[in-house]
């Protein structure tokens, strides 16, 4: 069967790529794995007839989440090599959890079956003349709309979110500072200097008030 | 559904415990501990997935949905966070970050 083989072959490549991300020195590399692992999970989507979040996993984790992490690692100037560190104290702890945790979802899943009238319990049965995204998102935008609404309201907490937390005011640029502007008085900025005939006029020594524009 | 349903879950425990290693691993390193909780929750929707085709019911697929925000979000926020932590440190040490609680 090609479906097998193409899941077999998709899965092999997503856990592999899975390693690399966790087990990598350079976080750009870790990056680069994570958008491989991403691109097979959405093969595997597809798989399973779930073609329009294959797309959106495709879109945006590989699109927006994963090169949002290319950017920070990039932008940051930070020794990986020392962060690195603790690679083999930490090794054994976590493998021995990873292990256990294994073994136990293993028992998990082999130990339970669907029940004989559970088919009744379905809330939205897939319809059969539909592709999957028609049905999804006749069901999004009717049954699922306030919570569709809310997981925009998310997205839009966590962007105007991150814009508040990385804004700065750079002190250089060129704002204008109108309390400062409408604060000045012409003692500030002006002296009357009385010009003797003759002489010309000598220059009041020089204000130390920082100018602000 | 062709593949059978163990077979997913197998790949997605898989994932799992692969991401949870990653947190233990790399316990200093904070973008590699979000690149692992990004790995978990992939996890998480490999399963809502599978069981949706599995099961015919489309639910799975709409909550599917909600996770991908709502992981989207939080890395994002994440990053926000560690962007601002790094401006101001000039460090990311995971160790250091306990200073935050003041």
């Amino acid at each position: 069967m090609i479906a097998n083989l193409a899941f077999y072959l998709f899965s092999f490549i997503l856990l592999a790529s899975a390693v690399m991300v966790v087990t990598s020195r350079n976080p750009v590399h870790a990056v680069l794995f994570l958008i491989l692992g991403f691109v097979n999970a959405a093969v595997l989507f597809l798989l399973t007839g779930a073609e329009f979040l294959a797309f959106i996993l495709a879109i945006v984790y590989v699109g927006a989440v994963a090169v949002i992490f290319l950017f920070v690692v990039m932008m940051l100037d930070v020794d990986f090599v020392k962060l690195n560190e603790g690679f083999q104290r930490y090794a054994p702890v976590g493998a021995l959890v990873a292990l256990i945790m294994f073994i136990e979802l293993v028992f998990i899943a082999g130990n339970w079956a669907i029940a004989p009238a559970g088919s009744a319990d379905r809330m939205f049965p897939t319809p059969e003349h539909l592709t999957s995204s028609v049905a999804l998102g006749s069901l999004i935008y009717t049954s699922y709309l306030p919570l569709f609404q809310l997981s925009g309201m998310v997205l839009l907490v966590a962007m105007i979110g991150a814009i508040v937390l990385t804004h700065r005011d750079r002190q250089r640029s060129l704002h204008q500072n109108l309390a400062a502007q409408h604060a000045r008085t012409p003692e500030q900025t002006l002296a009357m200097v009385p010009a003797k005939l003759g002489e010309g006029a000598s220059l009041p020594p020089k204000q130390t008030q920082k100018e602000t524009l | 559904m062709l593949i059978p349903l163990s077979h997913y879950l197998v790949v997605s425990a898989m994932l799992l415990v692969i991401g949870i290693f990653g947190i233990f691993m790399n316990r200093k390193n904070i973008i590699v501990i979000m690149m692992s909780i990004e790995l978990i929750l992939l996890a998480a929707n490999l399963n809502f997935v599978a069981f949706s085709g599995a099961l015919h019911d489309m639910v799975g697929q709409v909550f599917t949905m909600f996770v991908l925000t709502v992981a989207a979000a939080e890395s994002a926020i994440g990053l926000a966070i560690l962007v601002i932590y790094f401006r101001n440190r000039g460090s990311i040490e995971v160790e250091d970050v306990t200073l935050m609680k003041g």
